[in-house]
């Protein structure tokens, strides 16, 4: 005998649906993921910030958060592992008016992406990258990274690893990036304030997210429950911005120092091109920034 | 669509053939060109780059060959025609992100000036050995459009005929040439901009919500979403459906990978050219491209005073090969001899498209120099025996 069906409320419209591919959800992340949370705040951000979403592409390459891209509704590009920035350099660069977004992993932009993101930041190509940071690779099941804390266990690094990792902020401001901030998923606030003034920034900004992987990293680690990474998080986060970029390494479950750490004036790519070629050619160049499309 | 006079410099000139490429792009209207020094390709670079500020465009050195590739497809999907030149070992790197812009259906033109290969290889010196890399150099099962020309002036037309087809099938289209094309000086005749014929983007003529990226008509060519402007599309490497999302499934993999190869198959008559001489009543046909073509004019000279019935077949578009043709002259003629700069590589289509009907004979060399016309006038000769 069939009961009868419960008298369910109709389900309320999500809060994010005019930015998000509501017939691909469900997402394939796994519970207490830290990726669904920094594309909340990144959507937030987008909404306080009042930017026309039409004029936002957004770029990913492979891995866990390269799904990013499949599961925003912008123009959205899910390109190959490790070149979501050098596509989003073209992307840019032949239409300025787009304002693109690179969201990506660890893995794919600093890894196998790596020598790309360095250039990008040297050119100040006016991208915001976000690197939403694991510390392994998760969707090949939990690799070493680059970004893999010294004697941290991962499938790749089973008696811990031995390699120094990169410290992203960095790396990222030494390239050359104008904007370089860093949060975990637990500074969902300040996480998304940080990606409202990396979209407005003109040049390379990074917001580097740290984000729980309860799947493999916590669990290969025994550090718990996606809540007890948040736990881990809260207690020992410390926000210090303007920090040296020199002091952000991130130790096996040490201190993460969170905050601002840069937020300069340079100009970029396409502002140095019309420049020089104004010197050069002087009123016989017209200045390039106009739309191709 | 005509050229945009800007980019066109009408006139005759007297430049190489990688110069030639060059404004061949920019009377195309290519304003997007990202790319990584390589000999013996980098003057399309450098013509490109002293050109382009008062053109209006952007040229940006990039990284490597992955980020010239990838740059290239974005700028792209950003609304510019965009191109990239390179050689054999960037060849190789290009060859993963061909692959993305073949799925995802990118408009852009892919120049490699061939050198001798494997490796580093000869640099400086000439090949063919790439032709076969081009067909199927990127993983997975796709169909490629290749050209091939034999001289400056081709070079130009050609890169204008590379952007027209590229913006046709929205795919990357390769101008494979060579480094004697590409350094070879000669007369090139540059015509006014309203006698060039351009194909201009596919642009969808439907309003978003309405839009599907990769719904297609009886051509098997999708539109293309205007960037920017609320189409709100997806598109991803990984196996899609019409709506440009993922579908990680047989079925779905079928539907896609045969249309992308189709799109190509389909059209190829539209597609494939070659140019034929003394034909009629041959016993022996040449087939060649590239460089090769013009090294075997003297062979094909000395065979005809010796009485020897030889013809000429030329590729002008290499892939799609000219299946059909080869299979209809290998009833009629004794054989073919295929000379390239490599060991072996289009002969294999020729032999396997002349299916046993008529003997095929390739003249190979390794690279670094053309042949001596004298070897292929041998070949010939015993060919026509």
């Amino acid at each position: 005998m069939r009961a009868e069906a419960p008298v369910r409320e109709q389900p309320r419209e999500h809060p994010m649906e005019s930015l998000l591919r509501m017939d691909r959800i469900p997402h394939i992340w796994c519970p207490t993921c830290g990726i669904g949370t920094a594309l909340t705040a990144f959507a937030a951000a987008l909404e306080e910030r009042e930017i026309a979403a039409d004029s936002v592409s957004i770029v990913s390459g492979i891995g866990c958060t390269g799904r990013v891209a499949g599961y925003t509704k912008l123009d959205s590009y899910h390109t190959t592992h490790g070149r979501a920035v050098p596509f989003a350099v073209g992307l840019h660069l032949a239409n300025p008016s787009l304002k693109v977004v690179v969201f990506s992993g660890d893995g794919d932009l600093v890894g196998i992406g790596g020598n790309h993101f360095i250039h990008a930041a040297r050119r100040n190509v006016d991208l915001t990258v976000v690197c939403v940071n694991n510390f392994l690779y998760a969707m090949t099941g939990g690799q070493a990274a680059a970004t893999s804390p010294l004697t941290a266990n991962t499938s790749t690094s089973p008696y811990g690893n031995f390699e120094r990792p990169f410290n992203l902020p960095l790396l990222a401001a030494s390239s050359g990036a104008v904007y370089v901030a860093r949060w975990t998923a637990l500074h969902i606030r300040r996480l998304t304030k940080a990606f409202g003034e990396a979209l407005e920034k003109r040049g390379f900004s990074l917001v580097e997210v740290i984000a729980p992987c309860s799947t493999l990293y916590a669990r290969r680690n025994r550090l718990g429950t996606g809540l007890d990474l948040m736990k881990f998080y809260h207690d020992n986060s410390e926000i210090r911005h303007g920090a040296d970029p020199n002091d952000l390494d991130i130790g096996f479950q040490e201190k993460i120092i969170c905050g601002k750490f840069v937020d300069i004036e340079r100009p970029t790519f396409l502002d140095a091109m019309n420049q020089r070629y104004r010197e050069v050619f002087g009123d016989e160049y017209q200045e390039y920034g106009g739309s191709h499309g | 669509m005509k050229a945009d006079p800007k980019g066109v410099l009408t006139g005759a000139h007297y430049i190489d053939g990688n110069f030639a490429i060059a404004e061949g792009a920019l009377a195309a209207e290519c304003r997007f060109f990202a790319g990584y020094p390589i000999t013996p390709s980098t003057e399309i670079a450098e013509r490109f780059v002293e050109r382009i500020p008062l053109v209006g465009g952007v040229f940006v050195q990039m990284e490597d060959e992955l980020g010239s590739m990838n740059a290239v497809l974005g700028a792209s999907w950003g609304g510019a025609k965009s191109m990239t030149c390179t050689s054999g070992p960037g060849f190789s790197l290009m060859m993963e992100n061909f692959g993305l812009g073949l799925m995802l259906e990118t408009p852009c033109v892919v120049v490699n000036v061939q050198r001798g290969g494997p490796s580093t290889g000869l640099p400086t010196l000439p090949g063919q050995g790439d032709m076969m890399q081009a067909r199927w150099g990127s993983h997975g099962d796709y169909e490629v459009i290749a050209l091939a020309p034999d001289s400056p002036q081709e070079g130009f037309e050609l890169a204008i005929d590379a952007f027209n087809l590229s913006e046709r099938y929205r795919m990357p289209v390769l101008v494979m040439t060579d480094e004697c094309v590409g350094h070879m000086t000669e007369k090139v005749v540059i015509p006014a901009a309203e006698e060039i014929e351009l194909e201009p983007r596919r642009y969808t003529k439907k309003p978003p919500g309405q839009f599907l990226p990769y719904e297609v008509g009886e051509d098997l060519v999708p539109d293309a979403p205007y960037p920017g402007k609320g189409y709100r599309f997806h598109v991803t490497g990984l196996t899609h459906d019409e709506r440009g999302y993922p579908v990680i499934n047989e079925e779905a993999q079928d539907k896609l990978v045969r249309r992308l190869v189709d799109k190509v198959k389909k059209n190829a008559d539209n597609i494939m050219r070659y140019e034929e001489a003394d034909i009629d009543g041959a016993d022996v046909v040449v087939v060649s491209y590239g460089i090769t073509s013009r090294v075997v004019k003297p062979a094909l000279a000395k065979a005809k005073k010796k009485g020897i019935k030889v013809g000429e077949l030329r590729l002008v578009v290499v892939w799609p090969f000219p299946e059909g043709r080869i299979r209809e002259l290998a009833g009629s003629v004794g054989a073919f001899v295929v000379p390239e700069l490599n060991l072996g590589q289009v002969v294999l289509e020729v032999e396997r498209c002349a299916a046993g009907k008529c003997r095929t004979i390739p003249v190979t060399h390794a690279g670094g120099g053309v042949h001596d016309p004298d070897v292929i006038f041998e070949a010939i000769k015993e060919a026509a025996k």
